[in-house]
């Protein structure tokens, strides 16, 4: 009788534990990870090679959605505009939404799948093959070596990959105002200089940094404390990629609300 | 006394470990470590380079006491002790060569050139010439093994701990790499701490064997001493007698 009353209270409370100590464990990670930036000779030679492997090479799947994104945004706001308000104001939409919104939260979260499930399974599979444990007996810090390069990585790169996907969206929106609308480019730019702020491009890299900063360290996170063997490298990379997108969406109202 | 361990605990959660562990280990011996799956044995080891700290106790290396060592004392420390782990934990994703050089390069002021020659006697002393270019992945298990032993002589340590170095090899290669351990003690003058299930192998090696049960040391004497023990349990580990592990509870 106990024991069936006492479980879900029991499961709370192991819950609360868990996450308590999951905080803690963040907690060390990141002030361990701070630090770390001073073993400049550890993680520098590493860092241009995690620029590449997390920036890089997420070019093509960033583009790919943005290719995409942009020819939807401009035959949704067609349709959605059509006989209400001018039609160089696709234009604008589009700008505005690549900018502002859909270039910066969809490749972030394309990249928290690709750079977040790289990021934990490569330092996961490392936790559990004793290979981190190796670098520590051969005197390398091991957060100066896989989390510090990581996370400088996507705060350099992200915004590199969100500006360039956003600018390939705006320009695939364009060329399908033309193609399949019956817009002209003067119309198009229009709209599209109509409300641009330089603000909105801050904006952007703003989220962006916070993005790379989240998706890198959440991948190091769940990878560093990953335990078991390919299971549980399952598990952190699992984690880390539905951990990241969630942070993504909650940073993305965090900054509407603080910024705009 | 080279190293030291007074009185050591450690618990994982509500496992308790080791239950006031304590060992010594002498200057220029191989001592090896061996217990029954879960004895702590490899804990043991992963204390005396720091990887783990005890609960509480002493873990003395070279005079200095290991929880006590800050993050540079104990790199500086780590310098002269050589981990042989398990299954060889060599970065897959680098060339046999950068493995054998990574301790190497956290050696200031040590040259490039330095480093490959480097590389190549250690990898020359485990027999391993001309892979330098191989991964871990093209490797079979016992040159794996002798790879992350070549890694682990690379800084020239004054103390070697292997970790299970001959589990999961042919017979032939378990005499190989017995063969390595001895020489490393005879040419480098090394201190050798072998954790081991294999006993024809802790008998070829060591100098003296120390028996790991219920979180202490059971018993510890040289190889001579350990045939001759009448202790039921150790005797039930030696002959592999479950029979007499019983009777010895």
């Amino acid at each position: 009788m106990n024991g069936s009353v006492l479980t879900p209270v029991e499961y709370v409370g192991r819950w609360s534990i868990n996450r308590v100590q999951s905080l803690g464990k963040a907690g060390y990670l990141i002030t361990g990870a701070l630090r770390a930036l001073r073993n400049v000779e550890i993680w520098g030679p590493r860092l241009i090679m995690q620029m590449v492997s997390v920036g890089v090479a997420s070019v093509p799947i960033a583009l790919f959605i943005a290719v995409f994104t942009g020819i939807v945004l401009a035959l949704q706001a067609s349709y959605t505009l059509t006989g209400a308000v001018p039609i160089y104001l696709v234009g604008t939409m589009v700008g505005k939404s690549m900018i502002l919104e859909l270039g910066p939260v969809l490749t972030g979260l394309s990249l928290a799948g690709r750079v977040g499930a790289s990021t934990a399974a490569e330092v996961g599979t490392m936790r559990v093959t004793e290979q981190i444990d190796a670098l520590e007996t051969l005197a390398y810090d091991p957060l100066a070596y896989l989390v510090v390069p990581r996370v400088l990585a996507g705060v350099f790169m992200f915004p590199v990959v969100i500006v360039l996907a956003s600018a390939v969206g705006i320009l695939t929106g364009w060329s399908a105002s033309l193609m399949l609308l019956d817009m002209s480019s003067a119309e198009f730019v229009r709209g599209l200089r109509l409300f641009f702020q330089p603000w909105d491009i801050q904006f952007a890299v703003i989220k962006s940094l916070s993005f790379g900063l989240i998706v890198t360290s959440v991948g190091s996170f769940y990878g560093f404390h990953a335990k078991g063997g390919a299971g549980g490298v399952g598990v952190a990379t699992t984690r880390a990629v539905v951990v990241s997108s969630m942070l993504i969406l909650v940073l993305d109202a965090f900054w509407a609300v603080v910024l705009l | 006394m080279s190293i030291v361990l007074r009185d050591v605990h450690r618990a994982f959660g509500r496992n308790q470990v080791l239950r006031g562990l304590d060992l010594e280990v002498l200057d220029g011996e191989t001592l090896s470590i061996i217990g029954f799956s879960g004895a702590g044995k490899s804990v043991v080891l992963k204390h005396m380079v720091g990887l783990l700290q005890p609960d509480s106790g002493d873990v003395v290396v070279d005079g200095q006491n290991v929880s006590g060592l800050d993050v540079r004392e104990l790199n500086r420390l780590r310098c002269d002790i050589g981990y042989v782990f398990q299954f060889a934990a060599l970065f897959d994703s680098m060339s046999i060569a950068d493995n054998v050089a990574m301790g190497l390069r956290r050696i200031p002021g040590m040259y490039d050139e330095e480093v490959v020659s480097r590389v190549r006697e250690c990898l020359a002393l485990v027999e391993l010439e001309g892979i330098e270019d191989r991964y871990p992945s093209e490797l079979s298990g016992g040159m794996v093994k002798r790879a992350g032993l070549a890694r682990a002589i690379a800084t020239k340590p004054k103390y070697l701990l292997y970790d299970e170095p001959t589990t999961g090899l042919d017979p032939v290669t378990v005499t190989v790499i017995d063969r390595l351990i001895v020489r490393m003690k005879e040419e480098l003058g090394v201190t050798g701490i072998v954790v081991t299930h294999d006993i024809e192998s802790a008998y070829a090696v060591s100098d003296r064997i120390a028996m790991l049960h219920d979180g202490r040391m059971r018993t510890c004497g040289t190889v001579d001493e350990i045939k001759e023990s009448d202790d039921l349990l150790l005797r039930s580990f030696l002959e592999g007698r479950p029979e007499l592990t019983e009777m010895a509870s």
